[in-house]
């Protein structure tokens, strides 16, 4: 498939955007780095330098070496910044609370989201981090980069912030850790101007949109995840960037049942994709697998012997719809009994693939337990084709919407509204007709909320035509 | 054109909207995929993982990627940035990218630099001894821990997060370089009850949450936040509207209808729930996204309070390492930690990995009738005659 990017970019050329000189990325020894204190006593976040996992802590003392070395005239945001956010983190430890304090409205102009405003409740004793913003970037899709764009995101960010991030936030954005208010504007804008780049969501709004690694590196996607994304994300600009909703609202895209990005746990619209034709089966592949040529699941289980593969035991009787045997010494699949699992796939991948005649899927709803519990997203669309520009997948992402909007509480998610008003209700919103496949079993009480429409008579009654035949 | 370097760059406070650029999105994808995957995208044929946090994706054409997949820090400083750009560039021509577990995957196309690129990452430690770069990840292995800020940058946390994620990780570091588990467990950590990550729905979940409800700034209540939406914001309905002897505007909360969840804090500042002998982590283990054999469900809550043990939570990780072992011991191949539970039944959960059952595990939330047992099919275990010797049966 060619497939072309719709709008060319600047390529980005580290050499012309840096900041710093190579002597000024070098500018400490690995024995300046040993001797190093920071300026408060740090004990407790000190014993979490040993050990084999990557210490936070040795990084972030590497990068305040970094910066006092650079010294204030090569910094826009305090040079102490990092030392002053682990001298709190170990007054946090010894107080058993957070420092930080609650909220703080800051942001750019024109967007109501990107930007959470964050202040320390010991600004006096960690003057660094006294206004320690965050600014989420919106990632590339499936987090891929070259050393370009980062190394010129990292002196951006060293330059004008803490040089502390996350690779990624939860919800899929570059988060930016701590900058001061003066200086959100001019990252902003730098980002825009220099690197292409614009900020993500937060707040009442179109969330970052992310989607699992799809066709760029997996074998499973039906469905091209990124480039969905990446078309979701720009229609919706206006609605990521200016909060217009009751509350947020993510989409993710997962371009298989395994769920990746967990999208099914994770989000209001969750597109997952999936086939609706038969597995291809390749019984040569099939052969290689049963006489141990291949290991399965794709060497997953290397570190143990769990002895030789047995198709039976570990494929055909795990299969949840039992709709799969051996026949004449061949693998066979009852198909239309197959629900689409993905075990025999992932099993057994050089042997099995998806179907040819792919789709997604669309399911609604899930959050995490803020306020009245979790909810997992609820099957609707049960398979749909969609090719570039996916009006069909927007035009029920904005049915959905108009729908939140206009019947959605204050800090209500859809998941919740669905739950109040009803399934039904929602499936009328977007123009659905009802599906078993939406439901675990059909309800066991018989409370229905029957319409005057569909009953003779409308819900008018009479009682004098009642009395008329019964006696008081 | 290089990046500013004076002190507000190509923005004017002056003139704010002058030049101003908006809505232009991320980048796009198709410039950071090496020309292997540009040109084999959507025909990967299959995939191995060859060893431990290794792959190598086949594509129909039979061009092939590989991947190192090593642990990373959500929690990382530019410096680490740069020194990974310096590896992606020495063995990966400059690609790079990260996983949605904060793991940093080196997409190396030349097969003949890959065992000088899993040497170097080996080889480079932190001044604290950790490594900065560890490889695994893969398979049936215990992977990165996806989690919150914590004390380093949240202003509801009831516990911290990275701090804990490095003490699991540390404990739990021969499972992500080894893939000797039955499935993949997937760990999550929360410092709250918001959840700033999945870990509702993963094999096991660590989750900060508060067991005292919230101080009354009534001094300030009345300034600081709205009322009506402090009361409507508790789904208990527990808060309502009061006023101080000397007059001023606040709230009251009936204290025994509160189940902690904060939801009133962040309507409302003057409303703090953290506390230091109050606040502490729940762990939930069973729950899973994937499709997989069985439908994706939720964590249960399975130990529902540990202290918050700074900086390491021994806690925590003990608890953590007694449900891996007796799943690594007893799960069938193929088989999440939710469903092994399932098969084995809960109440043998807890005979297996010997957590203590209590009253606090037993749902009374709404809808929790749907949780009790509605059957006479159960298994003896110590617990069981306990109730019966306690209902003076045995």
């Amino acid at each position: 498939m060619a497939f072309e990017p719709k709008s060319p970019q600047k390529k980005l050329n580290y050499q012309e955007l840096r900041i710093y000189s190579d002597a000024e990325l070098n500018n400490y020894t690995e024995e300046e780095l040993k001797n190093f204190k920071i300026k408060h006593p740090i004990p407790m976040c000190e014993e979490l330098e040993s050990g084999p996992w990557p210490s936070f802590v040795s990084d972030a003392k590497r990068e305040a070496l970094h910066r006092k070395k650079l010294g204030q005239g090569r910094l826009l945001t305090d040079a102490d910044a990092v030392e002053d956010l682990l001298g709190q983190l170990e007054v946090s430890f010894e107080d058993g609370e957070t420092h930080w304090k609650h909220g703080g409205i800051v942001g750019v102009s024109g967007y109501g989201g990107g930007v959470i405003g964050r202040y320390s409740d010991l600004p006096e004793k960690f003057p660094g981090v006294a206004h320690f913003h965050t600014i989420r970037l919106n990632q590339t899709m499936s987090k891929f980069y070259d050393t370009q764009f980062l190394r010129a995101l990292s002196d951006l960010w060293e330059f004008r912030g803490s040089g502390l991030f996350n690779m990624h936030g939860s919800t899929g954005d570059i988060v930016f850790l701590g900058t001061i208010t003066e200086q959100l504007e001019p990252i902003f804008q730098e980002a825009a101007h220099h690197l292409d780049q614009d900020i993500g969501g937060s707040g009442s709004n179109l969330r970052t949109p992310s989607c699992c690694i799809g066709k760029a590196r997996c074998e499973f996607a039906c469905y091209d995840t990124q480039d969905m994304c990446y078309e979701i994300t720009m229609t919706y600009q206006d609605e990521l960037h200016r909060p217009a909703f009751p509350y947020k609202f993510k989409i993710k895209f997962d371009g298989c049942p395994n769920c990746c990005v967990a999208s099914i746990a994770r989000s209001d619209i969750s597109i997952i994709g999936t086939w609706c034709d038969d597995i291809q089966i390749d019984q040569a592949a099939v052969h290689a697998y049963i006489k141990g040529e291949v290991a399965p699941n794709a060497g997953a289980h290397g570190g143990r012997n769990w002895g030789k593969f047995d198709i039976q035991a570990e494929v055909i009787d795990r299969c949840p719809t039992k709709c799969m045997w051996m026949e004449g010494g061949n693998l066979r699949i009852d198909n239309k009994e197959c629900v689409r699992c993905m075990h025999c796939i992932n099993t057994m991948p050089r042997a099995l693939k998806p179907g040819k005649d792919k789709g997604v899927m669309m399911l609604f709803g899930a959050k995490a337990p803020i306020l009245e519990g979790a909810q997992m997203a609820t099957l609707l669309v049960p398979f749909m084709r969609t090719e570039a520009p996916y009006d069909n997948v927007k035009a029920i992402i904005e049915k959905t919407w108009d729908y939140w909007m206009e019947e959605g509480k204050n800090r209500e998610r859809l998941g919740e509204l669905i739950q109040r008003k009803g399934l039904p209700a929602f499936l009328k919103a977007i123009g659905l007709p009802a599906a078993p496949h939406m439901v675990i079993t059909p309800r066991a009480n018989p409370y229905v909320f029957w319409d005057p429409a569909d009953v003779p008579g409308g819900h008018t009654r009479d009682i004098n035509d009642y009395r008329s035949r019964h006696a008081r | 054109m290089a990046l500013s370097q004076d002190k507000f760059g190509i923005y004017n406070p002056d003139k704010p909207r002058d030049n101003r650029i908006t809505d232009i999105g991320p980048r796009h994808f198709w410039q950071y995929f090496p020309p292997v995957i540009q040109k084999n995208y959507g025909k990967w044929a299959y995939h191995d993982i060859l060893e431990p946090g290794v792959m190598v994706h086949v594509a129909e054409s039979g061009d092939k990627i590989f991947t190192v997949r090593v642990g990373g820090m959500r929690l990382m400083s530019v410096e680490l940035m740069r020194e990974a750009c310096d590896i992606a560039d020495k063995y990966c021509d400059g690609y790079l990218r990260f996983t949605t577990r904060n793991n940093i995957e080196f997409l190396c196309t030349d097969e003949s630099k890959l065992a000088a690129l899993k040497t170097d990452l080996m080889s480079r430690k932190m001044q604290g001894g950790s490594y900065k770069f560890p490889i695994g990840g893969t398979g049936a292995s215990i992977t990165n821990v996806v989690h919150t800020q914590g004390y380093i940058h949240c202003h509801t946390p009831a516990t911290d997060a990275s701090s804990m994620v490095k003490a699991i990780m540390d404990d739990l570091f021969d499972y992500f370089t080894g893939m000797t588990l039955p499935a993949k467990v997937r760990v999550s950590m929360a410092c709250c009850l918001n959840m700033c990550g999945a870990v509702h729905c993963s094999d096991i979940a660590c989750l900060g949450y508060h067991r005292k409800p919230p101080a009354i700034d009534h001094d300030f209540l009345a300034k600081m936040c709205e009322i009506p939406l402090v009361v409507t914001a508790c789904p208990l309905a527990a808060i309502s509207p009061a006023t101080t002897e000397d007059g001023k505007k606040t709230v009251k909360i009936k204290e025994d209808r509160c189940m902690f969840c904060g939801n009133c804090y962040t309507m409302c500042p003057a409303l703090p729930l953290s506390d230091k002998t109050g606040d502490g982590v729940v762990i939930l283990a069973g729950g899973k996204l994937s499709n997989r054999i069985s439908a994706p469900k939720f964590s249960k809550v399975v130990v529902p309070y540990c202290p918050n043990n700074f900086p390491r939570f021994p806690e925590v990780t003990a608890n953590i390492k007694k449900i891996v072992e007796a799943y690594a011991k007893d799960a069938m191949k193929y088989e999440r930690l939710g469903d092994w539970a399932e098969r084995i039944g809960w109440e043998k959960f807890f005979e297996k990995t010997g957590l203590p059952f209590t009253e606090h595990l037993i749902d009374d939330y709404r809808l929790a009738y749907d949780t009790y047992r509605t059957s006479t099919q159960f298994k003896f275990t110590d617990s069981s005659w306990a109730v019966s010797k306690a209902a003076d049966g045995v």
